[in-house]
């Protein structure tokens, strides 16, 4: 019997504390599962940082969202389109083979190749003109403009091995679809520990869906070795059962801890760390200006479109009270944003304060702009993306009625929510945006400039808020390469969209982590829960 | 998992009804239906529960729908707690700062309410077309209870869970999906009786007549089939609440600014590990106290009602 | 007979394909799976490349169709999230359900036949009323609530048995069970006795009515003149008729409380299929949601069929009726 057996074993364990080197596996209970191990299948947090382990990048981004060397050893800008990275010498894939520019180039053909993927890493590789491969340890990259992004955009894709999947020997980059490509891997061939073959300082050791999915240390691994020999991920989806695994000890660590479960896990003898995140929870307010502006959810101007006025928009931000719903509705675990990322995140500034909640200063403005009694407002909300989504959006509602707009709130499950968003059904909603690249421009691009199908901007703009000065300050931004000159245009362009109210931003999420008293983790910006970045204590 | 009773499992202790004569037969059941004390209790509490359900906006400390009477700062107090605004949340509050109590007596007021529509609807349509059918008869009863056997025989769960899936939230739209899995048990039990009364002499009369078809089946057939019917649909009502709360509890039902009792304690299930007990439990309570209520007259009403017992 | 046959098969397969186009064509009304699915940074080209990559540029006939022809082909679809065939990811979680589902029989029988002769036996005495007063209170209590407050009492305040999850499974003939291990077992009492709190009511009508029937019939009378003792006469005699429509009853009424483990394994966490179908509707994976209700469909029209059958077989009258009508 497993049990009995298990029990046997702790029971071994318990009895020889004295050597260390027995607890050498960590289990981890993790809020989401990840869809697949194929690193190219689909770009989502859960199977982003488990690629991390496995299959690593050019670039390597700390816990803070900073770049640094990882497969590449440096990288520069030789002129205005073209990049040059220097890749490290005597790195080894798990089945032994070196790895050379020839795995990058063919991880960046495979990408758009993949069948059925959700969602697939393009983005990360649009910007790429031509590869060239000069020797085996340098990779130049040409694109079309100045792309100061690129150091980034190497981030964030997985590197696989172009010799275990099977490419030909002519494999050569040419933008729409490579030669000698060969034929790549399925996404399911990456579940067999066999074909799941990348230089990380994990491989694969056994995967079992919905139940276990196990690690194991790759001893040949080119970087620091991690602690742990073998990782166990146990999806856990409900946050009480993920709780309940860790307090009784059935998982060393666990991701995401219910708020409302820390003084049960303190009062367990558990350690719980707590990480500003690069997700912003916003209220976008539709400031379409077309003549055919419908009025979904705004009831009481006469058809008129209220948030156009700048006036209105400022009496929103005044009138929600951030300390309050991070103190009540959030337990402390949030931070009030006064922009869309935290500081120290690229493009940040210090001096860019949360608005002062002004109820008084609220009804006035709302008097000048003409409408003394309000109006009435439907704020939609998902209900099941982001932490206490539905809470807050009530909260926010709460707060918009005291000033005079009488809100209510439609909340609803995030795949009906997003679609409805899409077709533009809110005049008002609440949601969130974690900035992958941890760099300014990217929240700027998808939630304030302009929406414009030809750069990508505004993709997720779907307050429609369109502002001159922001776009052009961005757009300036993504084509200088100096990273000081391109940082000051980033904060310019932020502080001209937080002065207009182009967006309310209400507060940064926290992501907590917990676990053993006897480990250690540093939380990540990115949310990522990565099993080599966690270290035993002391 | 609460459901109609089975029709005939009703308790066979039923005392059999010995009427005097010359008393009405609604005098004569009436009376019959407060021999046992719990039946007495059971119309005690549905009359309260009705009357606080419908007072609540005059009872109620708090208006727990109009946000501008909710703070947040007075989120999560336990029961007995003190509000800023001068009251005492005697059933504590939600994180939104939501009375409990108002929150329970609004709640109990829409959860009634949608059972009680629900129902009504239901019971209509459900009752017309099985009648219709029954006196129709042939081909056309045989497709209609073809139909309502094979509604029957899938998970009503299952079904309301799809369609509001689809639809969204809101009131309206958890009525409608509740008459769609409702109106089968009606055309089932008035086309049962209305297969018996068919055939007996009054009809015959009435057909001998000729009266128009509609006015046969509606003004003399289907009155005839009452009693079984209201004993479905007072159980129907309890089975309504009890499906509405468990939709609202799976996150498709009624608007979470306007909460039911079930959606009450959905947002209680976040709060249950960490001993916050008051925002789920005391909603439960009152919910188990409704559903038992209408289901203790109910059970009542099918041993007074029921014509073999009674004949 | 073989005319009732063929005429039944028609309508069962006429059921299936009606209740398939309204379940795909519903199902395909809800959102658009790429805003769910894409990466927030998707642009407006990314998002129709993905949408044509799924399948879901295609106008609704034609997806139809082709859903269709894979489903007379015995496909119902991949998952847009796992890439996995729908119907094969069902059937890794039935298992689960599936033993909950009979934990939950079981438990109802055992509470449920007791005390339904128990009542039976002495239907005016305090027992006998308390138990079926009792019976109403199972009618009534609503499952969730049930299972919320199970939780609070044994797995918070107690802290005798877990929230929820499932416990550690053992391997057996290919298919993981949680029973055979203490911890298997220890996560299913509380999911189990909450789903089986309904049906163990049912049993106790279903074995008070039988058992006061049965008191009354010959066979008793007789087995008691003959002297046998009481417990004998109860145990043996009694026992094995109210089996018959208990049995028939708890079988028909099986699929229903799989279809009521939805909710169930919503508030404990279990990983079967009715979580999977919940967790697949707020990911708005539609080939998993249309493949549930598919299989749910031809689960309960199979059913009909076989019971019409039988009952034709059994009874010449429905035949007949059903050729003169």
């Amino acid at each position: 019997m497993v049990v009995s057996r298990t029990a046997l074993l702790a029971g071994t364990v318990l009895a020889c504390v004295a050597v260390p080197a027995v607890a050498q596996e960590l289990k981890i209970g993790v809020a989401s599962e990840a869809t697949s191990i194929d690193p190219h299948f689909h770009n989502v947090g859960q199977n982003n940082a488990l690629r991390r382990h496995i299959f690593e990048s050019l670039v390597f981004v700390d816990a803070a969202q900073k770049p640094y060397p990882g497969l590449a050893a440096s990288w520069k800008a030789v002129d205005d389109t073209t990049w040059e990275f220097k890749l490290r010498p005597g790195v080894k894939f798990s089945n032994g083979q070196d790895f050379t520019a020839r795995d990058v180039v063919y991880s960046v053909c495979r990408i758009p190749t993949v069948e059925n993927s959700p969602s697939n890493f393009t983005i990360a590789t649009k910007g790429i003109e031509s590869m060239e491969t000069p020797d085996p340890l340098t990779l130049v990259v040409k694109t079309k403009g100045p792309y100061p992004l690129m150091p980034l955009d190497m981030g964030v894709f997985g590197i696989i091995s172009a010799q275990a999947s099977g490419a030909g020997a002519d494999l050569k980059f040419k933008k729409g679809g490579c030669e000698g490509l060969g034929t790549p891997p399925k996404s399911a061939d990456f579940n067999d520990p066999a074909k799941a073959v990348g230089t990380g300082p994990y491989k694969l050791a056994e995967y079992t869906r919905g139940t276990r999915l196990a690690l194991e240390r790759n001893d040949g691994y080119w970087g620091a070795k991690p602690h742990w020999k073998t990782v166990v991920f146990r999806p856990i989806t409900s946050a009480g059962p993920r709780v309940a695994a860790l307090v009784s000890g059935d998982v060393d660590m666990i991701e995401n801890p219910p708020i409302q479960d820390f003084d049960l896990i303190k009062k367990a003898g558990l350690t719980i760390v707590q990480g500003l995140s690069n997700r912003i929870i916003y209220v976008h307010l539709d400031q379409f200006t077309g003549p055919d502006w419908k009025t979904p959810g705004v009831k009481g101007t006469d058809g008129k479109n209220p948030f156009l006025d700048k006036r209105v928009r400022q009496a929103m931000s005044k009138a929600i009270n951030r300390d309050a719903i991070v103190d009540r509705i959030m337990g402390g675990v949030a931070k009030p944003a006064g922009e869309l990322l935290p500081v120290p995140l690229f493009g940040t500034s210090e001096d860019r304060k949360p608005e002062k909640y002004d109820p008084e200063g609220a009804k006035k403005l709302l008097a000048e702009a003409g409408y003394p009694n309000g109006f009435e407002l439907t704020l939609g909300s998902p209900n099941d993306r982001y932490i206490n989504d539905e809470k807050v959006a009530q909260a926010v509602a709460q707060m918009f009625t005291r000033v005079g707009i009488k809100t209510g709130v439609d909340s609803m499950t995030a795949s009906t929510f997003f679609s409805r968003r899409n077709k533009y059904e809110f005049s008002a909603y609440l949601a969130g945006w974690g900035a992958d690249t941890g760099e300014m421009s990217n929240s700027i691009v998808a939630l304030i400039a302009t929406q414009d199908a030809a750069p990508g901007f505004g993709n997720t703009n779907r307050g429609r808020y369109s502002n001159k000065t922001v776009d052009e300050l961005t757009r300036k931004a993504l084509t200088t390469i100096d990273d000081k000159e391109r940082e000051k245009l980033l904060q310019e362009a932020s502080k001209v969209g937080m002065e207009d109210y182009g967006i309310i931003p209400l507060h940064f999420e926290v992501t907590p982590w917990a676990f053993r008293k006897t480990i250690t983790y540093t939380p990540r910006v990115d949310q990522y829960t990565l099993a080599y970045e966690v270290k035993p204590g002391q | 998992m609460t459901q109609a009773l089975p029709h005939d499992l009703g308790p066979a202790a039923a005392e059999p009804i010995r009427a005097e004569r010359g008393e009405s037969l609604l005098r004569r059941r009436l009376s019959a239906y407060f021999d046992t004390p719990l039946a007495f209790v059971g119309a005690g509490l549905l009359v309260l529960l009705l009357v606080v359900a419908i007072a609540a906006p005059w009872i109620a400390p708090q208006n727990p729908y109009d946000l501008a009477q909710l703070d947040i700062m007075d989120g999560r107090l336990a029961p007995g707690e003190k509000a800023a605004a001068g009251f005492t949340y005697y059933l504590g509050t939600d994180e939104q700062g939501r009375d409990m109590l108002s929150a329970i007596l609004y709640g109990l007021r829409i959860s009634l309410f949608v059972g009680v529509v629900s129902t009504l609807f239901a019971c209509t349509i459900g009752a017309s077309i099985g009648v219709a059918a029954a006196y129709a008869g042939g081909k056309v009863e045989s497709f209609v209870m073809r139909v309502v056997d094979l509604q029957l025989s899938f998970p009503a769960i299952l079904i309301a869970l799809v369609l509001l899936a689809v639809w969204g939230r809101g009131i309206d739209k958890v009525i409608i999906a509740l008459v769609i899995v409702q109106w089968a048990y009606y055309a089932r039990t008035v086309r049962g009786s209305a297969l018996v009364e068919r055939g007996r002499e009054y009809i015959e009369a009435a057909r001998c007549l000729a009266l128009p078809r509609s006015r046969i089946v509606f003004r003399h057939l289907l009155p005839n089939c009452l009693p079984p019917l209201i004993v479905v649909a007072t159980v129907q009502v309890a089975h309504a609440i009890a499906l509405e709360a468990t939709l609202s509890f799976l996150g498709v039902g009624v608007p979470v600014t306007e909460p039911s009792l079930g959606l009450l304690i959905k947002n209680g299930y976040d709060y249950l590990l960490s001993g916050k007990y008051w925002i789920s439990t005391y909603p439960g309570v009152a919910l188990v106290i409704a559903i038992v209520a209408i289901n203790l007259v109910g059970d009542r009403l099918r041993d007074v009602l029921n014509p073999r017992l009674s004949r | 007979m073989l005319v009732y046959f063929i005429r039944r098969l028609g309508q069962a397969a006429l059921v299936v394909a009606v209740m398939g186009a309204i379940v795909f064509v519903s199902i395909y009304m809800v959102g658009n799976p790429v805003d769910v699915l894409a990466n927030p940074n998707a642009d407006a080209k990314e998002m129709a490349e993905i949408a044509g990559r799924l399948g879901l540029d295609k106008p609704l006939h034609e997806q139809f169709a082709l859903f269709v022809w894979n489903a007379l082909h015995g496909d119902l679809g991949r998952s847009f999230v796992f890439n996995e065939p729908a119907l094969k990811l069902i059937i890794q979680r039935m298992p689960a359900t599936l033993e909950l589902a009979f934990a939950a029989l079981i438990v109802s029988v055992l509470i449920g036949i007791p005390l339904g002769m128990l009542a039976g036996l002495w239907p005016h005495s305090v027992w006998g009323r308390g138990i079926m007063t009792g019976s109403i209170l199972g009618f009534s209590l609503p499952n969730f609530w049930i299972g919320l407050m199970l939780i609070l009492l044994f797995a918070v305040q107690l802290r005798w048995l877990p929230s929820g999850g499932r416990g550690e499974t053992v391997t057996v003939l290919g298919v993981p069970v949680s029973f055979l291990t203490v911890d298997g077992l220890r996560h299913l009492v509380l999911p189990a006795f909450t789903l089986a709190l309904y049906k163990a009511a049912l049993v106790i009508r279903l074995a008070r009515a039988g058992t006061r029937e049965a008191m009354l019939q010959d066979y008793v009378r007789f087995a008691r003149a003959k002297g046998l003792s009481p417990s004998r006469i109860i145990l043996v005699h009694v026992l094995k008729n109210i089996m018959i429509p208990i049995t028939t009853v708890l079988g028909l009424e099986f699929g229903g409380m799989i279809a009521f483990a939805v909710v169930t394994e919503t508030v404990f966490a279990y990983p079967g299929m009715g979580k999977l179908l919940i967790d697949s509707i707020g990911r708005l994976d539609r080939p998993i949601i249309v493949a549930y209700l598919m299989m749910v469909v031809v689960v309960f029209v199979v059913i009909n069929f076989v019971v019409d059958l039988i009952y034709a077989a059994l009874d010449p009258r429905v035949r007949l009726s059903e050729q003169g009508s």
